[in-house]
């Protein structure tokens, strides 16, 4: 269990200071997918690495299994820095090494042997989809298998929790489907707890459990995805869940009741969804925001749509969650 | 000056010269060089790392007076032209030789000149590795010491390959310099022969060879480097 408690960061430069993370108390449970989501400069990255105290908070302190890290010495960070490991946006990987070299590094580092951390090695390439790659150089990867392997050297240690700075920011959408699967994985089959910061609705709504809204540097809004998302309170969280418009425009749309519908790999790229709820249940849905895309034969995304009545939104709500992959819930506006 | 150049006496001469004198001095210049070379790393590679990571916000914080003193000195030996150089280094030269004048003798001002040199190129080769990989190796728990051996270096290995090269063909001109101080090679015989005693023939060729001599290194350093830079796909 890792505890964030009254965390606050400023950064001095010469004739101003930058509060990047205020008050920030946050406490996330072992095993879980916790998403911090935020727009750019909220201090969504100063917070991952507050975790890690690869930056020192400034006030509060970042609990770990009852060891506070702001606390130990340098020596025992870096051990502890083995239980807390880190994926990033730009991979990062050893440009001069080879996959099997970059997965050893972190083993390196702790001083295991050589044909030991070999083998632990091949078997995380293996476990990441990497088998047969390990001579190559990252130079010869596709962007999605060079996450691949930073996620193996991640997991190398055999660590308690994997944070994500934006992993999976540099790559396309089917790739990062991907990516967020093989993570999804990980945290199933090994019990990681992973820590996942993002800009992108879309990776909170298809792996996390729990979000964090992080609004220029404070929590805005924490608790379960389909809550947080289905009952924005703060102008932080709705302008997430009401994008391009925000909450000006619907706010206009008086007498109108709002549902959100999460495509989470929905195999429906062949039903005309919203046309057959209309002929069959006679629910005229006004698309409010659609932001969907068809990978393969599945359909990632969201939309937003609004009825006349509440009756007829909680109507539709029943109507798509009886499609596989499809969310679909009432959105509270107020 | 030229029109003697082709005379077929003069080239009857020079080539006598060339052939006695020509293999040793060839010699000297390569044994120079690579000793030059040698010692100049062995003091200038370390300092290069220092300035990368001894600086605010580096791996290794150093104190500020520290980094004060090393970047003075660095900027001091390299605004001395190295003619001046060689002589005002002759009782320290004296000191560790024995001697002022001769081919070893000329080795001193050579790493004298070349380390702070050679420290600049490897902070330069060392600051291209990006700050994120840095931070990387943090992230996995790497001591200063680690990053330094595992991730500063090894990363920077092709650029410190062409760096050096460089570096190389620089201190092969300057010990044709230290010819004017009794320092042993091609350019001794430039200028003894070429400069002192009008045999214009034996310069041009001395000329030619120091010029071979840089092609051969240059070539050399680039292909070890391109050879060993992972990031080049297609090879």
């Amino acid at each position: 269990m890792i505890e964030i408690n009254n965390l606050s960061k400023t950064f001095k430069t010469a004739d101003d200071t930058i509060e990047a993370l205020k008050n920030v108390s946050l406490s996330i449970e072992d095993g879980d997918i916790f998403g911090i989501i935020g727009m750019s400069g909220a201090g969504k990255s100063t917070l991952v690495r507050c975790i890690n105290m690869l930056e020192r908070p400034s006030e509060g302190s970042v609990i770990m299994d009852g060891v506070d890290l702001g606390k130990l010495s340098d020596k025992e960070l870096r051990a502890a820095r083995r239980e807390i490991t880190m994926i990033f946006q730009g991979f990062n990987l050893l440009m001069q090494r080879n996959c099997l070299k970059n997965v050893c590094f972190p083993l390196e580092l702790a001083g295991m042997s050589k044909p030991a951390a070999r083998a632990r090695a091949l078997e995380l390439l293996d476990t990441v989809g990497l088998k047969g790659k390990e001579n190559a150089y990252p130079a010869q990867l596709s962007g999605g298998q060079q996450q691949r392997v930073a996620i193996a050297r991640a997991l190398a240690t055999s660590p308690k929790v994997l944070l994500c700075d934006e992993a999976t920011s540099a790559l396309d959408p089917t790739t990062t489907n991907s990516i967020l699967e093989l993570i999804r994985d990980i945290n199933e089959k090994l019990g990681i707890t992973v820590i996942i910061i993002t800009h992108q609705m879309s990776v909170v709504e298809s792996i996390c459990r729990h979000v964090a809204i992080l609004d220029s540097g404070e929590v805005a809004e924490v608790g379960e995805v389909g809550e947080v998302f289905s009952h924005p309170k703060t102008p932080a969280a709705k302008k997430l869940v009401f994008p391009e418009g925000g909450s000006e425009a619907i706010a206009a749309c008086e007498g109108q009741y709002f549902i959100r519908v999460v495509f989470n790999g929905a195999e429906t790229t062949g039903k005309p969804l919203i046309a057959s709820m209309a002929q069959q249940e006679g629910l005229v849905a006004n698309i409010f925001y659609a932001s969907t895309r068809s990978i393969g034969e599945k359909v990632y995304g969201s939309m937003l749509l609004s009825f006349e009545s509440r009756d007829a939104a909680q109507k539709a709500c029943v109507f798509l969650k009886d499609n596989d992959g499809v969310l679909a819930e009432e959105v509270n506006r107020q | 000056m030229i029109s003697g150049l082709f005379d077929p006496e003069k080239l009857a001469e020079a080539w006598e010269i060339i052939k006695s004198q020509f293999l040793l001095a060839t010699w000297e210049t390569l044994y120079v060089t690579l000793l030059a070379t040698f010692f100049a790393c062995v003091i200038g590679l370390p300092l290069g790392v220092l300035l990368v990571v001894g600086e605010k916000g580096g791996v290794l914080p150093l104190p500020k007076w520290i980094m004060q003193v090393l970047n003075v000195i660095i900027n001091l030996l390299r605004s001395v032209p190295f003619l001046i150089l060689m002589i005002l280094v002759i009782p320290l030269t004296r000191a560790i030789i024995g001697t002022s004048i001769g081919t070893t003798a000329s080795i001193v001002p050579l790493v004298i000149s070349a380390f702070p040199f050679i420290a600049r190129l490897a902070e330069s080769s060392l600051r291209e590795v990006s700050p994120n990989t840095i931070e990387m190796a943090q992230s996995m728990g790497a001591s200063p010491f680690q990053i330094i051996t595992k991730v500063l270096i090894p990363e920077s290995v092709p650029s410190l390959i062409s760096n050096l090269t460089i570096a190389v063909t620089t201190i092969l001109g300057y010990t044709a310099m230290s010819g004017i101080i009794g320092g042993g090679g091609l350019g001794k015989i430039a200028i003894n022969y070429g400069y002192y005693r009008y045999k214009y023939a034996v310069m041009f060729f001395a000329v030619v060879l120091l010029i071979v001599l840089v092609q051969i290194f240059q070539s050399l350093g680039t292909k070890i480097a391109v050879k060993s830079d992972k990031r080049l796909k297609n090879k």
